[in-house]
């Protein structure tokens, strides 16, 4: 197969970025049909999908692995830098992009269904194909630059997404929330690049990288540098302390929380460690910080997931959880082993988000509650859903077992402490998951809609992207993946796939998993243990956990009320009013006095004008004619 | 005589000939537009096409031929074709002078072509003055008590500066024996600082001839004209005045200085240092007094005689900076970026007083409720102008005060901030008239397709230029080229 051409790695982000400038200008004042507007978002996101296959193949191909594509230049200062707009593909990006086109081209086909009768349908299209342009954008490009550029879009379009139905107080909180604590974390992305850039000279990624292995960058910068990037990813993949807006970002339509909020932007910040990832070997001390971020925020949003009530928030806390895993992954056994999660892990929740959809297209709602036994009126539903738990808790032979797998066993090789954070993790995992896959489907239904299977656009999406859940992990069962990155290739396929089987940890692992299944399973289908008598007996830790830590109170009412507001605010609030008000007010008064006096010398008199202009004159030229 | 080289200032004159021609014989008045438009057309591909010419003097070197006069011409032709378009409803306020205004506007515009393009004072001098005159009438044109003061009072200090110029390029004369630019450099560059009082003759016509330039773009001590004039002439011209005339004056004073004093290490230094001064003076007096305005026009006459302030600081830099490239493509990008902020915002006006004068802040309030298209305009234009992040203007600034910046002009690049912050009140007192007063009349303003045209073109350009500056990055290095470096 031939290369694939400059031009149409270009037209990767450029369709939906057209589709985008097609749909947006009819959002408002042609009330007719909407429906076409999703076959623009979607057409060119399906088009983006099958380059992205082809790319994929190319990068295989190439030498290096690797294609760049020279772009134009964005910013010439005379003298200074170039900023050239150029495209970096490498297996990294081309995976991504895979990753993002996939998902973003099955989640459009089912919001189709979903936003049916939805007035807002065409700005639905409008901003997803946005979304998708932006998130391209950021896996492409080859400049840190750029990648901050397209960062803070995918951030304004998430933005969008969450408060989508503005309506509603909530979803405006909610994105407002998102908004501003992902700001934190893109502040040390920007301090970061400044930092890079004035040590460095250049934000071209490859640049940067080898300038980190030959060591041309080194020391503290590169450690401050590195944490600042991670600092953003922090902040973007709503890892501890700063993941309390991803919960609430389940305001938004659920489609958008497969896509956004579960698979592809929120995996923007694991990416950004790969991109980066030689400068953070080069500085052992940041990458250690990401593993241990990542540990702790696994097992920390893991309990969360266990009390809550309300399926998307579940899965919101699990999406932490697992990115947490990721972080660890990509600290303890480098790019491969934490992109392979992410690949697999976007696949399995991104089912998990749209079978909630479909739930709550049924019941009416997302709380766990009021479902119950709906293995009858939706099976399809029940067995996508089914096949997303059991992959995300990692069961043979099921993708997430193997990503899972490479986790713990690097962990494992570098350090225990986060091996055992890990298997927690695991365990924690499968008891929540199964908590609402038994909550949900088994035994009998306590609402009071008329339940129905959702329609067949629906379900389609679903049942494809059952497929990579089951069996994207096998992609590496030959070590195909990791070879992909490391460049070989090391053992067969059926040894991949059965031969792990033969090593302890895998039933470590499945131990955990199955203990935490099998403690769901007595919990809400047997009920030998009623949920409220733990409730009873472990009731501090149980309201630990169901306040989540009390990390919204700290933030709210701590810091932002009480620190900040009362305390930092009102103090600048006063410097603001009596010193710079003062000092402003006075330079204002002495300004307008100027402004005054000299506006009146402008009198209209001609005489006044030509006497100005030649005396003036004559001054310069005496002062030219004197030094 | 190679005057195959002038095409489009020969297809310019013709296209003014025409254009009366047509007035006088057809009854169909909008010919005379299509005739002008189609002319300026033709010439901007003439312009085109003599790109890529190696550089050549024309008519024994009264003329030059040279990227940065091709630059400039195509940046005169440009706005020159959208301030036509802009004013195709305003010129019906001119019944009988509509031939006039289409053809005056034409012969300025050939006179700022070939202003960028002088390389000999006489020839530099006929071109101001065709300009000038053209202009003169122009201002008249509105034939009210406003105008015809306006006019008067332009013809007589114009009148004033011209004998300053002339007598500054008498004494040139006098002293160097020759009218070519290059000969007067030849002479320029035997004055060295221990021996200046033995060259004052020389010397004193320099100042005087710069005077006269530093008075075409409204720098103080030059710019008390600048308001009244801006004030009365009818606003198509206002336009005009502060971008054409202006550009030209710019063009002029900055091939003059590098070519005369190309070989004069010392004095140029000194001059930098008298023209930053200038700079500072003027980009200050210019937004101290736009604050008090309450007449749009005047106010924006003050912000121009600002922005000259802020293009004034490149013209230091190159003075002092040795004449380095990269200063030259600032100005020419930052002069693109003022030209279309302008073009965009005086459209605004223009189309509004398509039936009487809206002169007064007031009667743009509530402007975004009555037309979002011109609101949404005029305020692209106004923050450009400001120097807002992403627009055209803020990428200008970023590169002229980067540029003094490096060349040890720190303390100017500070007043010029705090002279952005000044020039934010009042820009932004405007924006906030047109979005958050209640407008005094419900109507719609009603915009044809010629003017909407104008606007679009200059908002693309004000928003593409800032968001991918490299766009004109290329094009301003291109054009910073000046024929006497090779």
């Amino acid at each position: 197969m031939n290369s694939i051409a400059p031009e149409l790695i270009w037209a990767i982000w450029l369709l939906p970025l057209a589709a985008f400038a097609v749909i947006i200008p009819l959002v408002r004042p042609f009330p007719g049909k909407a429906e076409p507007a999703s076959y623009f978002s979607i057409g060119a996101v399906g088009s983006s999908f099958i380059l992205s296959c082809w790319l994929l193949i190319s990068v295989w191909g190439a030498e290096g692995r690797q294609i760049l594509v020279n772009g134009p230049t964005w910013l010439n200062i005379a003298g200074g830098p170039l900023f050239n707009f150029n495209l970096l593909l490498d297996p990294l990006s081309a995976v991504m992009l895979l990753v993002v086109t996939a998902v973003s081209f099955m989640v459009q086909i089912y919001s189709r269904a979903y936003m049916h009768s939805d007035p807002s349908y065409r700005r639905y299209f409008a901003y997803i194909s946005l979304f998708t342009a932006s998130m391209l954008g950021l896996i492409m490009s080859a400049n840190l630059l750029f990648t901050f550029m397209f960062w803070e879009l995918v951030g304004l379009s998430s933005y969008l997404l969450i408060g989508f139905w503005f309506h509603r107080p909530s979803a405006i909180a909610a994105a407002k929330k998102a908004f501003l604590i992902t700001r934190i974390g893109d502040v040390g992305f920007l301090a970061a690049l400044l930092l890079l850039y004035s040590n460095a000279g250049t934000l071209d990624i490859l640049t940067l990288n080898s300038s980190a292995v030959t060591a041309v960058l080194s020391g503290s910068v590169l450690t401050l540098a590195a944490l600042g990037l991670f600092l953003g990813a922090v902040g973007k993949s709503g890892q501890f302390p700063l993941h309390t807006w991803l919960p609430d970002a389940m305001e938004g339509p659920t489609p958008v929380s497969a896509l956004i909020h579960a698979a592809t932007m929120v995996a923007a910040g694991v990416f950004l460690v790969g991109r980066m990832f030689p400068l953070f070997e080069a500085a052992p001390y940041a990458l250690t910080v990401v593993g241990i971020v990542g540990a702790l925020t696994a097992v920390f949003a893991g309990t969360i997931g266990l009390v809550m009530k309300d399926i998307k928030r579940v899965l919101a806390y699990s999406t932490i959880s697992q990115l947490g895993l990721m972080f660890l992954g990509l600290s303890v056994g480098g790019v491969w082993v934490g992109v392979f999660f992410l690949f697999n892990h976007a696949f399995f929740k991104a089912l998990l988000f749209l079978g909630a959809g479909s739930i709550n297209h049924a019941t009416g709602t997302f709380d766990m509650r009021e479902m119950g036994g709906l293995r009858r009126r939706m099976p399809w539903t029940c067995v996508c859903f089914t096949i997303a738990a059991l992959s995300l808790a990692g069961i043979w032979p099921l993708a997430g077992f193997f990503s899972k797998e490479e986790v713990l066993a690097a962990a494992l090789a570098q350090q225990p402490v986060l091996f055992a954070f890990a298997i927690l993790t695991t365990f924690l995992t499968a008891f929540y998951i199964f908590r609402v896959v038994f909550m949900v489907f088994a035994g009998e239904y306590r609402g009071s809609q008329r339940l129905h299977e959702s329609p067949k656009t629906m379900l389609i999406p679903m049942i494809i992207l059952a497929i990579p859940a089951i069996a994207s992990g096998w992609l590496n069962a030959n070590g195909g993946f990791e070879g992909l990155f490391e460049g070989h290739v090391t053992h067969s396929f059926w040894e991949g796939i059965f031969g792990l089987l033969t090593h302890p940890l895998a039933w470590i692992s499945l131990g955990a998993a199955g203990l935490g299944i099998l403690i769901a399973y007595v919990m809400y289908i047997k009920v030998w243990i009623k949920p409220d008598r733990i409730k009873g007996e472990l009731h501090p830790v149980y309201a630990i956990i169901t306040h989540k830590y009390w990390m919204d109170d700290l933030y709210e009412n701590l810091i932002a009320k009480s620190l900040l507001y009362r305390g930092v605010f009102r103090a600048a609030q006063w410097i603001d009013r009596v010193v710079i008000d003062g000092a402003a007010n006075a330079l204002t008064s002495i300004t307008k006095v100027f402004a005054n006096r000299a506006s009146h010398s402008q009198n209209g008199a001609l005489q006044l004008y030509a006497f100005v202009g030649i005396t003036g004159a004559l001054i310069i030229a005496l002062v030219v004619l004197l030094i | 005589m190679n005057l195959d080289m002038l095409r489009p200032e020969i297809c310019l004159a013709v296209t003014a000939v025409a254009v009366i021609a047509v007035d006088l014989f057809c009854r169909i008045k909008w010919l005379v537009n299509i005739t002008s438009v189609a002319g300026l057309l033709a010439s901007i591909c003439m312009a085109l096409l003599l790109i890529g010419n190696s550089e050549q003097s024309i008519g024994n070197g009264l003329f030059i031929l040279d990227n940065y006069a091709i630059y400039f011409k195509l940046l005169f032709l440009g706005i020159a074709l959208l301030v036509i378009l802009a004013s195709t409803d305003y010129v019906k306020r001119l019944p009988k002078l509509h031939g006039e205004f289409h053809a005056l506007l034409l012969t300025a515009t050939l006179g700022a072509m070939l202003t960028a393009a002088a390389h000999d004072i006489i020839a530099m001098l006929l071109s101001i003055e065709l300009t000038a005159i053209s202009l003169y009438a122009l201002v008249a044109m509105l034939k009210n008590t406003k105008s015809n003061e306006s006019a008067v009072k332009y013809i007589l200090l114009g009148a004033v500066n011209s004998a300053v110029l002339l007598f500054g390029l008498a004494l040139i004369f006098g002293f160097s024996g020759s009218t070519s630019f290059t000969t007067i450099a030849a002479a320029v560059s035997t004055i060295q600082v221990g021996n200046i009082a033995d060259h004052a003759g020389l010397l004193f016509g320099l100042v005087l001839t710069l005077a006269g330039f530093a008075f075409k773009i409204a720098a103080v001590p030059f710019h008390m004209w600048a308001p009244d004039v801006y004030e009365g002439a009818p606003t198509p011209i206002t336009l005009f005045l502060s971008t054409v005339s202006k550009i030209a004056g710019l063009s002029i004073l900055m091939r003059f200085m590098l070519t005369a004093f190309i070989q004069t290490d010392s004095l140029i230094n000194n001059l930098g240092i008298i023209l930053a001064i200038v700079s500072a003076l003027t980009m200050t007096a210019g937004n101290l007094i736009a604050i008090t305005q309450h007449n749009i026009k005047r106010l924006l006459a003050y912000s121009s005689i600002a922005q000259s302030g802020y293009m004034l600081i490149v013209v230091a830099v190159a003075a002092i900076g040795l004449h380095s490239a990269a200063s030259i493509s600032n100005l020419l990008y930052y002069l693109v970026a003022f030209a279309i902020a302008e073009v965009a915002v005086f459209s605004v006006i223009i189309i509004a007083s398509r039936n009487a004068d809206m002169d007064d802040i007031s009667d743009y309030a509530g402007l975004a409720k009555r037309s979002p298209l011109l609101a949404c305009a005029m305020t692209l234009g106004l923050l450009s102008l400001m120097g807002l992040p992403p627009l055209a203007g803020f990428m200008g600034k970023f590169f002229v005060f980067s540029q003094a910046a490096q060349n040890g002009l720190l303390w100017l690049v500070l007043i010029a901030v705090v002279n952005s912050v000044i020039s934010a009140y009042y820009y932004l007192k405007i924006v906030r008239t047109i979005w958050m007063d209640a407008p005094a009349s419900a109507d719609a303003v009603k915009t044809s397709l010629a003017p909407k045209l104008a606007l679009l073109i200059s908002c693309t350009g004000i928003l593409l230029l800032g968001i991918l500056p490299a766009l004109l990055n290329k094009a301003a290095e291109w054009g910073s080229f000046l024929a006497l470096w090779n």
